[in-house]
């Protein structure tokens, strides 16, 4: 399709065993005055596309049911058989019709999603009726029934409503591009019913104000109770705490199993598989610096090649502090994307999100309570951030059945994907460190709270219930300061201090920019009056934290500003020409010494096949 | 005089617009046509004073990368092809572009005079080594000698592939013959696909019709570099008031091109 994939992340639980989630998102440009239409009567029905098959028949009931181990083969028609190339002709088709020389040639577009015909006819005629007539539409083989036709979801095939004068134009783009297209009816019919035939009998008809507003409103239980014990099931039971006095040698192998753990280790052998430079607008990539291993917080494009601004895209994920609490996992969500757009360089003033929750099933009112909790957090999320939702999805029964009877059901889980306007590319960051001699700041402050932390889901932290939580009457502001700081240029890096906590962002920062980095635990801010440990300094993931790189030129400027905006920082670290990591505690002195190297290579190797 | 670019679309082609947008930063006004109406009206190709075949995955690179849309020319258009050839205009073909130049035998042993119908193919491009699709960054080496006019005044340069099948195989002779004549125009100095000779773009004889795996149109402004923000020095002493970025070095070859369309406007070829 030549659409450039730039962001993503992967997350790892047993109990997406049974119901793997792929979320995928697309961005695309519109031109302000073709964002609204409507059928009008007399338009004709016009299928473009791809021919009509029995692949993805039932595939939204198929996906919105409970799935059992016997699914895949009493279900394998729900599957669509996806062709790019036809996907792509229709494209091509589909924009020199709008973009035509007389005008738009068609008054109404939707596509034929879950449901096929019957939810895009359905749809763009729910005001006016339509009148289909299914034995018109191109058919992969024959023998499909009406009822088949009529619902199929297969892919490639879009409907538009066009006035008659234009049929003959579009007919003459589709020829010119090898694209088939049909005529199955006309939208507008007495009475505004849905009325369908196949050749000449009539074999359905219904009022669209039943279809559409018949269907009484359902009333469901939800609970939610605050949980004091832990449900997280990835940690084992048998977990060690570390305490403040634990010898460096478990700092190590602490710090060396979180750059491993698969929610943190490399990706690339997945970002390089994609191509995320068709289109020549990239301007941050998914992999950057010298080595093109460090892992980018978020892409930025030029969409339009001609202009310096672009779009930053980035998304936030906290699936592991759902167990304990699904409105702080939400917000943790929300604050990492918006975070990770602002570090490569967007403006927190114009973004905007999107939520896509997968639930277990939600006929469980204790499952629907946790998602009323999300729900809530996003509202409060997006007043804080001042980040609207813009669009979004939701699947919520994902829970499987085995032979033996065992029910897996999913974690709650909620991606929060993140639009954003950049200004100026020629201000955007990456996160790779960029020269010796400058100071590391950490920018947020970092409480003791590691409950469902990666430390603990490693088995290498107890875990229990005390999750750290967004601060939204702090959080917003702090990003705001650190995005006039990029805005003016004082900073050479900047890195989103999330999974794994500080020693897992410092690391990626210096293996990213070949450098060595020496940190000193004391400086790392901490609320006041908080006895701030070793362990939670190097390794909690409290939100809203971001690491910043400064050169000493700046430095001055940069903490006039964060010491005015009332930011807490501290500079907890220099860059150097060593091939080494040390960190030093207060407490314990050298706490740490590893080589960069190791570093790079422990948090590469899990997934590079 | 402006040169006129012609883009080739087909099914699946994906990199037309980013390949225009590059043709027309070098100076040249562009059209894209389709496949279908090129072949009604291949005429249409005479008005033109450059071709580009842009990447994408035409007809669905269904038996091979490129194979489909090089047959489709083979049959439908090579006399209209050769005749552009031999008046001595410009052609590039990138990723899927250089793929379907290849299999068309346009690249890299095609003689215009000689071949009144459509050559033998004498190489092609496999899966890569590593059998998979992959994108990243790589660092290449222009051949100071070569006869290429796209590679005019280039030297060591970073590009982006994104391709599964780029690795350039040919036979020890051919491969000896484009060597003698200074036809490979441009090589990997880290080979990320397995090509004989580190080959990324080769040329035919008379260095006009060019094809490689990377892609030089995704090179179109400074900040598509793979490391500009390390070059940038706003990061560094006083911000900057406009940076000063190393240039888009992708957008060379298109130069080199136009002017040498240009010149060739001036001094017909005989």
């Amino acid at each position: 399709m030549g659409i450039p994939t730039v962001n993503g992340a992967v997350y790892f639980d047993d109990r997406y065993l049974g119901n793997p989630l792929v979320f995928a998102g697309s961005v695309g440009l519109i031109p302000r005055d073709q964002c609204f239409g409507a059928a009008k009567p007399g338009d004709r029905i016009i299928a473009l596309g791809g021919r009509t098959g029995r692949d993805g028949i039932h595939g939204a009931t198929f996906s919105s049911a409970e799935l059992t181990d016997t699914h895949a083969d009493e279900f394998s028609h729900a599957v669509q058989i996806g062709n790019a190339i036809t996907e792509k002709k229709t494209l091509d088709v589909i924009l020199q019709a709008r973009d035509h020389q007389d005008g738009c040639l068609y008054s109404a577009i939707t596509d034929c999603g879950a449901g096929g015909f019957s939810s895009a006819c359905g749809e763009m005629g729910s005001q006016i009726g339509a009148f289909v007539q299914l034995e018109k539409a191109p058919l992969k083989y024959a023998g499909l029934s009406y009822t088949e036709i009529w619902i199929s979801e297969a892919q490639e095939r879009m409907v538009l409503a066009v006035p008659p004068d234009n049929v003959p134009a579009l007919a003459k783009l589709c020829d010119a591009e090898d694209v088939e297209w049909c005529d199955l009816g006309h939208f507008g019919t007495d009475n505004a019913e849905l009325i369908l035939t196949y050749e000449d009998h009539e074999v359905g008809r219904m009022a669209m104000h039943f279809l559409h507003e018949g269907l009484p409103r359902t009333i469901r239980k939800a609970e939610w109770s605050a949980k004091l014990e832990t449900r997280n099931s990835t940690a084992s039971t048998a977990a060690l705490p570390l305490k403040p006095e634990t010898d460096s040698r478990d700092y190590e192998k602490s710090l060396l199993a979180l750059l491993a753990h698969p929610n943190i280790a490399s990706k690339h052998w997945i970002v390089r598989q994609y191509d995320h430079e068709v289109q020549g607008g990239s301007v941050i990539k998914p992999l950057v610096g010298p080595r093109a291993d460090g892992p980018s917080d978020a892409a930025v494009l030029r969409p339009k090649l001609d202009t310096d601004q672009a779009i930053a895209l980035s998304n936030g994920l906290a699936t592991m502090l759902g167990d304990i609490d699904p409105y702080w996992m939400t917000l943790a969500a929300i604050d990492e994307a918006v975070r990770n757009a602002v570090c490569v360089g967007a403006d927190p003033r114009k973004i905007a999100i999107l939520d896509n929750f997968c639930w277990a099933s939600c006929d469980d009112p204790r499952n629907l309570g946790s998602l009323v909790r999300a729900a809530e957090a996003c509202y409060d999320g997006a007043i804080a951030y001042k980040t609207p939702f813009i669009s979004g999805k939701d699947s919520l029964n994902n829970q499987f059945t085995t032979e033996a009877g065992q029910r897996i059901a999913i974690p709650p889980t909620l991606l929060i994907s993140a639009i954003a306007i950049v200004p100026d590319i020629t201000r955007c960051l990456t996160m790779d460190a960029k020269h010796a001699g400058d100071i590391l700041l950490q920018i947020g402050e970092t409480t003791n709270a590691m409950g469902a932390s990666h430390l603990a889901a490693c088995g290498l932290a107890a875990t229990n219930s005390d999750i750290p939580r967004v601060n939204l009457q702090s959080a917003p502001h702090q990003l705001a300061t650190v995005a006039a700081l990029i805005e003016q240029q004082l900073l050479a890096s900047a890195h989103d201090c999330s999974e794994g906590g500080l020693l897992v962002a410092a690391s990626e920062m210096a293996f990213a920019g070949n450098l060595g980095l020496s940190l000193n635990l004391h400086a790392v801010p901490r609320p006041r009056n908080d006895n701030l440990c070793d362990l939670a300094a190097c390794f909690a993931e409290t939100p809203s934290r971001i690491l910043v790189e400064v050169a000493p030129d700046h430095l001055e400027s940069v903490i006039r500003i964060l010491k005015q905006a009332d930011v807490p920082f501290g500079e907890i670290g220099r860059f150097n020409d060593s091939a080494t990591l040390t960190v030093r505690s207060h407490d314990a002195g050298r706490l740490l010494s590893i080589d960069i190297e190791k570093l790079r290579n422990t948090w590469r190797k899990p997934l590079d096949w | 005089m402006t040169p006129q670019t012609l883009i080739l679309r087909s099914a699946g082609t994906n990199c037309d617009v980013e390949l225009a947008h590059a043709f027309h930063l070098a100076g040249s006004d562009t059209q894209s046509i389709h496949l279908n109406a090129l072949i009604e009206h291949p005429e249409r190709l005479a008005e033109f004073d450059i071709l580009g075949f842009p990447g994408g995955f035409s007809f669905g690179d269904d038996i091979a990368a490129g194979r489909i849309l090089a047959n489709r020319l083979k049959h439908r258009l090579y006399p209209a092809l050769r005749d552009f050839v031999a008046a001595g205009k410009p052609v590039i073909g990138i990723c899927n572009g250089f793929q379907v130049l290849v299999k068309l035998g346009l690249l890299p042993d095609f003689d215009p005079q000689r071949d009144i119908q459509p050559p033998t193919q004498t190489a092609t491009l496999a899966d890569n080594a590593l059998p998979r699709f992959t994108d990243r960054w790589v660092s290449l080496r222009a051949e100071p000698q070569s006869v290429c006019i796209w590679t005019k005044g280039l030297d060591e340069l970073q590009l982006c592939i994104a391709h599964g099948e780029g690795r350039f195989l040919a036979d020890d002779t051919v491969l000896d013959q484009l060597e003698t004549n200074r036809q490979i125009a441009l090589r990997y100095t880290d080979n990320p696909n397995g090509s004989m000779r580190d080959i990324a773009g080769v040329c035919d004889k008379s260095g006009l019709v060019f094809g490689l795996m990377p892609h030089p149109e995704r090179l179109n402004h400074p900040t598509n570099h793979i490391n500009w923000t390390r070059n940038a020095p706003a990061s560094r002493g006083v911000p900057a008031p406009a940076p000063q970025l190393p240039g888009a070095l992708g957008l060379t070859f298109f130069r080199n091109a136009v002017e040498y369309a240009q010149k060739a406007h001036h001094s017909p070829v005989s």
